[in-house]
């Protein structure tokens, strides 16, 4: 039988392709045209050089570290969330979406006013000798602030979702609850959590806002990527800005593509079971 | 699921009461730490030295411009940004036609880019030195470090966000519905308002209420594009940085308790939108992944 076509297929397409390739597009090309017109050699050395190295090295350290928090971190969140009942349990699950809901800008100035040496963590902390604020600690902290979300609420569903016949059966069998969590909780939940990783990581390479404030952006110490392509723009250097951001944008579609990946696998995963 | 014929759960692994108390301790504190004192320390420092000084902060001719200008973009992106999200569902759920899967990509591709890229590309687009620099300059058209250029970076970073509500919701309803609609006479545009929207009103309202916040949020790519001119091109998150150098902390943090203020009526709309079965939350796990605008929101 053949389907009946249905209507509007060419204007709701001709406006979707138009709209991404006008607003989605054109800008990257743009991008990638003006750091193509830099020629390998000068493209070279502007992202090989110490500085940008340097900025590499803090991002990508500090959106490791970030990261790893936020796969404890949001696995237990995740687990209290859904196994354990509380009151103040639906507030703290809304709570959870905060870091998305919250403007960057707004969360830089909260947390380097939070960690700064004068401020209600930053002073006691200081007092045991660590300082947060303007130090790649300060990064970490924005960076696992911005990305909490994602590990928790890729987890979740699977977790409300777990059979629990299988913990049952483990523990008719005699196992541990550490036993039973590492060898049969933990390899059902793995695909969840290293898309939520993935994706944790991702967005931590990329933030800008909340971590410009809490920095300190001292070149080879406290600057991310994502500021030192913005220096350069202030600085009128076009092709230098263009170079550095074409590495960050080369690194998000790495990121991109191992996300969908971990994703699928997930899929994959969760459907079987 | 299996149903217990006692009746009774039986402890599952981590029920211990010790265990469970601490657990709970323990994410409630760091929960505590970085998401409820960074609100905390917004509302103590705005009001810290007073009502009357936190309504002049607010009343500022420079924050109230910044307000007005963070509004007006929001009322030009957000409804372009619908458009586009339901023109790009519909296009996608209800009709086969290669390169369907490319499309869904490309749609997510704001997602996964930083805005500071997102910014950099623009100014090469319409900047000076972009593409189309020398032929906006001749036409004396001004876009980069203006409204247009700031509201093209919003939108950009928003792209995906009514699309990704409506294409798994729409993917799953199918198209029987819509087929039945059109063979018994309707139109296209009237299939669509009688027997589509309702169906996808809740998860249609939860992208755009997703996609405002975001708009009015938006930091880094405007800030590339916008030139920061104090009192005409400063939204609201670029004019809280800029008091926040300029050491007027109350002000910076009365300004950005309107912005935390909208982050918790977000919130709050969102889980009674997810009540209404919006939201990818509320379906589950094995229907959340069909496709690749799945699973979470950034």
């Amino acid at each position: 039988m053949k389907r009946r076509v249905l209507p509007g297929l060419p204007l709701s397409l001709g406006i979707t392709l138009v709209y991404a390739a006008i607003i989605i597009v054109l800008p990257l090309i743009a991008l990638v045209f003006k750091a193509a017109s830099l020629g390998p050699a000068d493209y070279w050395r502007i992202i090989s050089s110490d500085r940008a190295v340097a900025s590499y090295v803090v991002t990508i350290s500090c959106a490791f570290v970030a990261t790893l928090f936020n796969l404890v971190f949001g696995l237990a969140l995740a687990w209290v969330l859904v196994r354990y009942r509380f009151p103040g349990r639906r507030i703290v699950d809304a709570l959870v979406d905060l870091p998305f809901a919250l403007p960057t800008a707004v969360a830089g100035i909260s947390l380097t006013t939070l960690f700064a040496v004068n401020g209600w963590f930053g002073g006691p902390l200081s007092a045991l000798g660590i300082k947060v604020a303007y130090t790649p600690l300060g990064i970490m902290i924005a960076m696992a602030f911005t990305s909490l979300p994602f590990v928790v609420r890729t987890v979740q569903p699977v977790l409300e979702e777990l059979d629990p016949t299988l913990e049952e059966a483990a523990q008719t069998l005699g196992g541990s609850d550490l036993s039973i969590f590492a060898r049969v909780v933990l390899p059902l939940l793995t695909p969840a959590l290293l898309a939520g990783v993935s994706l944790s990581f991702a967005r931590s390479l990329g933030e800008f806002g909340a971590i410009i404030f809490i920095a300190g952006n001292q070149p080879f110490e406290t600057e991310i990527t994502a500021l030192l392509a913005f220096i350069r723009l202030e600085e009128y250097d076009y092709p230098a800005s263009a170079a550095i951001a074409s590495v960050m944008l080369i690194a998000a579609f790495v990121m991109l593509a191992v996300t969908n990946l971990l994703q699928a696998r997930a899929l994959r995963y969760t459907v079987r079971n | 699921m299996a149903k217990h014929l006692s009746g009774r759960r039986p402890p599952r692994i981590g029920d211990a009461p010790k265990f469970r108390r601490a657990l709970i301790g323990i994410v409630l504190f760091f929960v505590a730490v970085v998401v409820i004192a960074p609100l905390a320390v917004i509302a103590s420092h705005a009001f810290s030295k007073g009502l009357p000084y936190f309504t002049a902060a607010i009343a500022e001719p420079d924050t109230r411009h910044a307000i007005m200008l963070t509004v007006l973009t929001a009322l030009i992106a957000v409804p372009i940004n619908t458009a586009f999200g339901i023109a790009a569902a519909w296009a996608i759920t209800k009709h086969d036609f290669p390169g369907r899967r490319l499309l869904l990509i490309v749609i997510e591709i704001p997602f996964s880019i930083s805005p500071i890229v997102a910014g950099v590309s623009y100014l090469f687009v319409y900047g000076l030195q972009g593409l189309f620099g020398p032929v906006l300059e001749a036409a004396e058209l001004k876009i980069m470090f203006a409204l247009p250029g700031i509201v093209l970076a919003s939108m950009f970073v928003t792209a995906p966000f009514v699309a990704r509500e409506l294409i798994p919701l729409m993917q799953a309803q199918g198209r029987d519905l819509e087929e039945a609609a059109t063979s018994l006479g309707a139109s296209g545009w009237r299939t669509f308002f009688t027997v589509t929207l309702p169906n996808i009103k809740w998860a249609l309202l939860y992208g755009v209420v997703l996609c405002n916040s975001r708009v009015m949020g938006e930091f880094g790519a405007v800030s590339v594009v916008s030139g920061n001119i104090r009192g005409q091109t400063n939204t609201l998150p670029l004019h809280i940085e800029l008091l926040y150098h300029d050491y007027d902390a109350v002000g910076a943090f009365a300004a950005a308790s309107i912005l935390a203020t909208l982050a918790v009526i977000t919130l709050v709309v969102k889980v009674a939108l997810e009540r209404q079965g919006a939201g990818r939350r509320s379906r589950p796990a094995s229907l959340a992944g069909n496709d690749s605008l799945s699973e979470v929101k950034p």
